[in-house]
Order: structure tokens, then C-alpha cells, then sequence
């Protein structure tokens, strides 16, 4: 299975807008939404069928029992996550805890227990040969590198011989972000042509060039600023990465997502660029890697 | 008066509005704790900056002294650790800096380091001091950065503290909202904005945080996030327009306020309505 994962940095580039035209266009059998922080594929993909739902536990986190106390304090003197306080008895913030467990170690009492917690909800829908996967996380919550990494075993063991797989990607560099580009064959980078957009694009090719992913690029409303999208294209030309695509802004593309339509759905500018970049992203995505495969 | 301003999705004008407000109230701090895409300083263009690097603890191994009882690897409980080829292995990336492997060692043969993970940068931009974590690229947390700049603006804490938070509803988030005094909502006009509205409308109600929403790039016609308020009876602040002018003077980084009268009395009034606010809920809850 090629992987293809859509990624941008910055939020609200068009990410989403961007992989459910893919799934539309490529009719993919398989595809997932790996921001699971704040998941939206599902609202525009529309599913027709209900969910098999399952409860996703993070790891344990620390339980005092308030009877066994002696109130002894070590347990918040070793806590480097400030996860204990003092109400009334030594309490437990499940917010901060990181369920590393060195308070259940110190306890000379006993009084400490790890205990399982759920903390997200993975979805997946199986409909006429076409399987999506996703999730939420709780909130607050800070295991999100392994809920995405959930996301993607669930959507691999259901569609192992899909022949590509689209994966709608979290904002940002870190655990979710670093989680999703493990395995993936390529990275489609959506920029925006504001000069937090270039700062935030640089950063994630920066940080998926760690992977030593195949990346490209495409500048999502590339006309609000002409400038800065020449910006990004001497960027690409300066780094050897492909520029796949200009997408015009479209007012036409905000009343297609609000109708739950994909931009491909209706005829439209914006549409019909996304059609182009998905033929070229396509194409590279399935083109041999030079050198040995795995 | 700290302030934190939120959205869930990303990309719906958190820094515009965080940016804009510190920049309209006189003497402001602005702290940009989206520490993976920092971008308010991109806007401030700070100057006579000071930079302090952020480190965490991370285990290192004597394996002169190690006997590879592998107590260490079995306490682990985030995997960092691994006995292979009579040598133990550390991930850096994945330690979580909790301690315990030392605490388990029966022999000492663990110590800690430290490790850079990123910095804070503090500097001015005409009378707004202007703070900015920053997250090494590979790294996969930023909570030490974002506890550190908090830490850092402690000392202004009488003047307006405007807080750039980063997107989604997750730990980091709460981070920023935990000693709020007032958290601001900005919700774009679509279903997805709307979606990612009600998480962050969630988070604010389970830390009982006072809060109230900005519409961003409002559009005449049909909005779902003011909908969405309305019909919930939450307090909406204010709307900004979608407008060309804003959104080119603000894809060049620019700061409306200091840019346009318009959009100075915009953000303003908007300032005004917050602190009303904030008092109103300190009155009531004192």
C-alpha cells in the first residue's frame, strides 16, 4: 500500500478541503484522518453507514487511596509533572499525571495504584469495500502520537491490499505530526501564502526531511498573495522539492464544505485545480523510489 | 489579566487576534505558546531580543557500571529504554524526563543530562513585550517550553497577558488556559470551524473558565459558528469582516492595528469589551 499524508505546519491551510477531493478523485479504498486532536474528515466524507466504535486507552495514570495515605509527601516531592496535590487528602490532576509511575514506586504504603483510563474513541467505517479510519482524543489529554499511530494500524489491518491510501494529517511538528509520518511513502505539504504560512511550511519539511519522506508541495489560495506564493515556489526550486499545484481561492469551495460536498463535487475553480494536482501528485506518489526497496 | 485565545482548528485567526489585541492595549505582554508554528513574532518583529535554551532530563547510561538487570527497561512504562547487544539503549525522543529509571537502579549506573529541546525568546515591539517559545524541529513536546514562558511573564502579571495558544484541544491547550483569567473563542464560518468550536466550547466549560467568541472572516449571509453561539447563548465579542485588505496586510505579517485606523478601533473595542468583561467575573466571583 503507498501511503500519501497531507500535512501543512500551519492550520487551516486547506488540509481536510485538499484529502477529501483525493478520496473523491481517486475513489481510495482506504484512507484516515490523523488529526485527532480536532478530526473533521468525517463531516465531508459522507458516511452512510455507523461506526464501529472502540475505546482507546492511553496509559495508566496514578490513583491515591485516600484510606492507605500517611500522608508522608513523597510522592508529590518525586512527581516531576506537579500531578499531586493536597485537597483535603493527596489527589491525583489525571490532567498532568503522564502515568510514568514514579509515585506508585515511592509510596511506602501502598496507597498508590496505576489505572487504566480511556482516552479517545477510535471510529471505523467499512462500507462497499471502502474502509475509513479515525478517532478522537479527550481533551486535555496527551497521548495523541499513539492514538495516531492506532489510527493508522486500524486502517492497515482492514485494507491491506488497497492500492494507495490518503491520510489527513494534524497541524504542527510534533508527537501527532511525527507519529503520522512514520511509514508513509509521501508527503503533500499545503501551504498558504502568508508569511506565517512560508515560516510554518519550512518547519514541516524540515521536520518530515527527518523521515526522509518523498515531499512535495502545493500553495492552497495562492492569488490572495502573489508575492509570497513566488516566495514558496523559489523556496521548492531551492530545496529540489516539486511544486504540484496553485490553487485559486474560491469562494465557491467555503459553500461546498458547508454543504458537505468535497470541491471536486461542484464545478469550480478551485475544484478544477485540485483535479490537475491530484493527477501530478498521483503520478509521484506512484513512481518507483530509486534505489533498493525495503 | 491573563488572556487566552483559542480556536481548536487551526489556521481561524488565533494570532490575528491575539497579535492585534496586545498591540492595541497599551503596555501588553503577547506570549505565543504555539511553540511547533510560532508566528506572532513574525508580526512583532521583535527587538533587543534575549534567548534561553530549554532543556529536559535525560537519562544517561554507565555501561561500565550497568550489570543489564534491566530493571530500568522493565519500569519504563513510555519505552524509552531498551537492553540489547549487552548494552543499554536510550531514546531521547520518546523519555518522558519522569526520573524513575534512576530512582529503580541498583547499581547508579544512570544519571541525567540535560537536553536541549527548544528556546524562549523575550524582546519588544514598540510597548508590547513580546515572548515566543520556539520547538526544535523532531521534537515531540512542547510543554516544558510553553510551562517556561508562562513562568518567564510571571513577572508582568498586572498587565494585560495575551496568550497565542496552539490548535486542537489537547494537553498542550490546557496548559495555556490553566491560570487564565478569561479565554477568547475565535470561530470561523464553517462546518469545520464549527466542529472544532464546540471541542474547545467543551475544554473552556470543564476548566470553568469564563470565555466569549470572535467570529473571524465573517461573510454576509449564513454563518454556522454565530449560529452556533446563538443558539447556545454564548457571548459573542465581536465579528471581524472577511476583507482583502486585512487578509493582505495580515499575509504579510503585518499588525492591523498599527497599520489602520479601522482595524485600530476594531480591536479596541474589542479590548474594551474583554476587560468588561474580566471585571464583571472577578466582582462576581470575589
Amino acid at each position: 500500500m503507498k501511503q500519501l499524508l497531507i500535512l501543512s505546519g500551519k492550520g487551516g491551510t486547506g488540509k481536510t478541503t485538499i484529502a477529501s477531493a483525493f478520496i473523491k478523485l481517486s475513489d481510495a479504498r482506504a484512507y484516515a484522518d490523523c488529526d485527532v486532536d480536532a478530526p473533521n474528515l468525517h463531516l465531508i466524507t459522507d458516511q452512510e453507514i455507523e461506526a464501529e466504535k472502540s475505546d482507546y486507552y492511553a496509559l495508566q495514570k496514578a490513583e491515591i487511596n485516600p484510606d492507605l495515605c500517611i500522608d508522608c509527601d513523597l510522592c508529590k516531592q518525586s512527581c516531576r509533572f506537579n500531578a499531586i496535590y493536597v485537597d483535603d487528602s493527596y489527589r491525583v490532576d489525571p490532567f498532568a499525571c503522564e502515568g510514568c509511575a514514579v509515585c506508585e514506586l515511592v509510596c511506602p504504603v501502598g496507597a498508590i495504584t496505576m489505572e487504566d483510563t480511556v482516552a479517545g474513541e477510535l471510529a471505523l467505517y467499512k462500507n462497499k469495500g471502502k474502509v475509513f479510519s479515525t478517532a478522537h482524543l479527550k481533551m486535555g489529554e496527551g497521548t495523541s502520537g499513539l492514538l495516531v499511530t492506532e489510527v493508522k494500524k486500524q486502517m492497515h489491518s482492514e485494507a491491506k491490499d488497497a492500492e494507495f491510501a490518503i491520510i489527513d494529517g494534524s497541524p504542527g511538528i510534533g508527537c501527532p505530526v511525527i507519529a503520522s509520518l512514520s511509514g508513509v511513502d509521501m508527503v503533500l505539504v499545503v501551504a498558504e501564502p502568508s508569511i506565517s504560512g512560508i515560516s510554518d511550511m519550512e518547519r514541516i519539511i524540515k521536520t518530515a526531511s527527518r523521515f526522509g519522506t518523498k515531499t512535495a508541495v502545493c500553495v492552497n489560495k495562492y492569488d490572495t498573495n502573489i508575492e509570497n506564493t513566488k516566495k514558496i515556489e523559489e523556496y521548492c526550486r531551492e530545496k529540489g522539492l516539486a511544486l504540484v499545484g496553485k490553487i485559486p481561492f474560491d469562494s465557491q469551495a467555503v459553500k461546498a464544505i458547508n454543504m458537505g460536498k468535497t470541491i471536486v463535487d461542484v464545478d469550480c475553480s478551485s475544484g478544477r485545480a485540485t483535479r490537475e494536482l491530484y493527477e501530478k501528485t498521483r503520478k509521484i506518489l506512484l513512481e518507483e523510489q530509486e534505489g533498493p526497496s525495503l | 489579566m491573563k488572556i487566552a485565545v483559542l480556536s481548536g482548528k487551526g489556521g481561524t485567526g488565533k494570532t490575528l487576534v491575539s497579535v492585534n489585541l496586545a498591540a492595541a492595549a497599551e503596555d501588553s505582554i503577547y506570549i505565543d505558546c504555539d511553540v511547533e508554528e510560532p508566528n506572532g513574532h513574525l508580526f512583532f518583529k521583535p527587538k533587543d531580543l534575549v534567548e534561553e535554551d530549554v532543556t529536559v532530563k535525560i537519562p544517561e547510561v554507565d555501561n561500565q557500571l550497568c550489570n543489564g538487570c534491566k530493571k530500568c527497561v522493565e519500569f519504563c512504562r513510555f519505552n524509552a529504554l531498551a537492553y540489547a547487544k549487552d548494552r543499554l539503549i536510550v531514546f531521547d525522543d520518546i523519555c518522558h524526563s519522569c526520573g524513575g529509571c534512576m530512582m529503580v537502579c541498583p547499581v547508579k549506573a544512570l544519571t541525567e543530562k540535560d537536553k536541549s529541546i527548544g528556546k524562549v525568546q523575550m524582546g519588544r515591539s514598540e510597548d508590547v513585550q513580546v515572548y515566543t517559545g520556539i520547538l526544535n524541529t523532531g521534537e515531540p513536546s512542547g510543554i516544558p517550553i510553553i510551562e517556561r514562558l508562562l513562568e518567564e511573564s510571571k513577572a508582568g502579571d498586572d498587565k494585560i497577558i495575551l496568550i497565542d495558544s496552539p490548535p486542537g484541544s489537547s494537553c498542550t491547550v490546557m496548559e495555556t488556559i490553566r491560570d487564565a483569567d478569561y479565554c477568547i473563542l475565535v470561530a470561523e464560518p464553517t462546518v469545520f470551524g464549527v466542529h472544532n468550536l464546540n471541542m474547545v466550547y467543551e475544554l473552556v466549560q470543564l476548566f470553568k473558565k469564563p470565555f466569549g467568541v470572535v467570529l473571524n472572516k465573517s461573510l454576509e449571509g449564513e454563518n454556522p459558528a454565530e449560529d452556533f453561539c446563538l443558539e447556545r447563548g454564548i457571548n459573542i465579542l465581536g465579528k471581524i469582516p472577511f476583507d482583502s485588505e486585512l487578509g493582505t496586510l495580515n499575509s504579510n505579517a503585518e499588525i492591523v492595528v498599527r497599520k489602520s485606523e479601522k482595524y485600530k478601533e476594531l480591536f479596541t473595542d474589542l479590548l474594551d469589551r474583554v476587560k468588561k468583561e474580566v471585571r464583571h467575573e472577578t466582582t462576581t466571583n470575589s
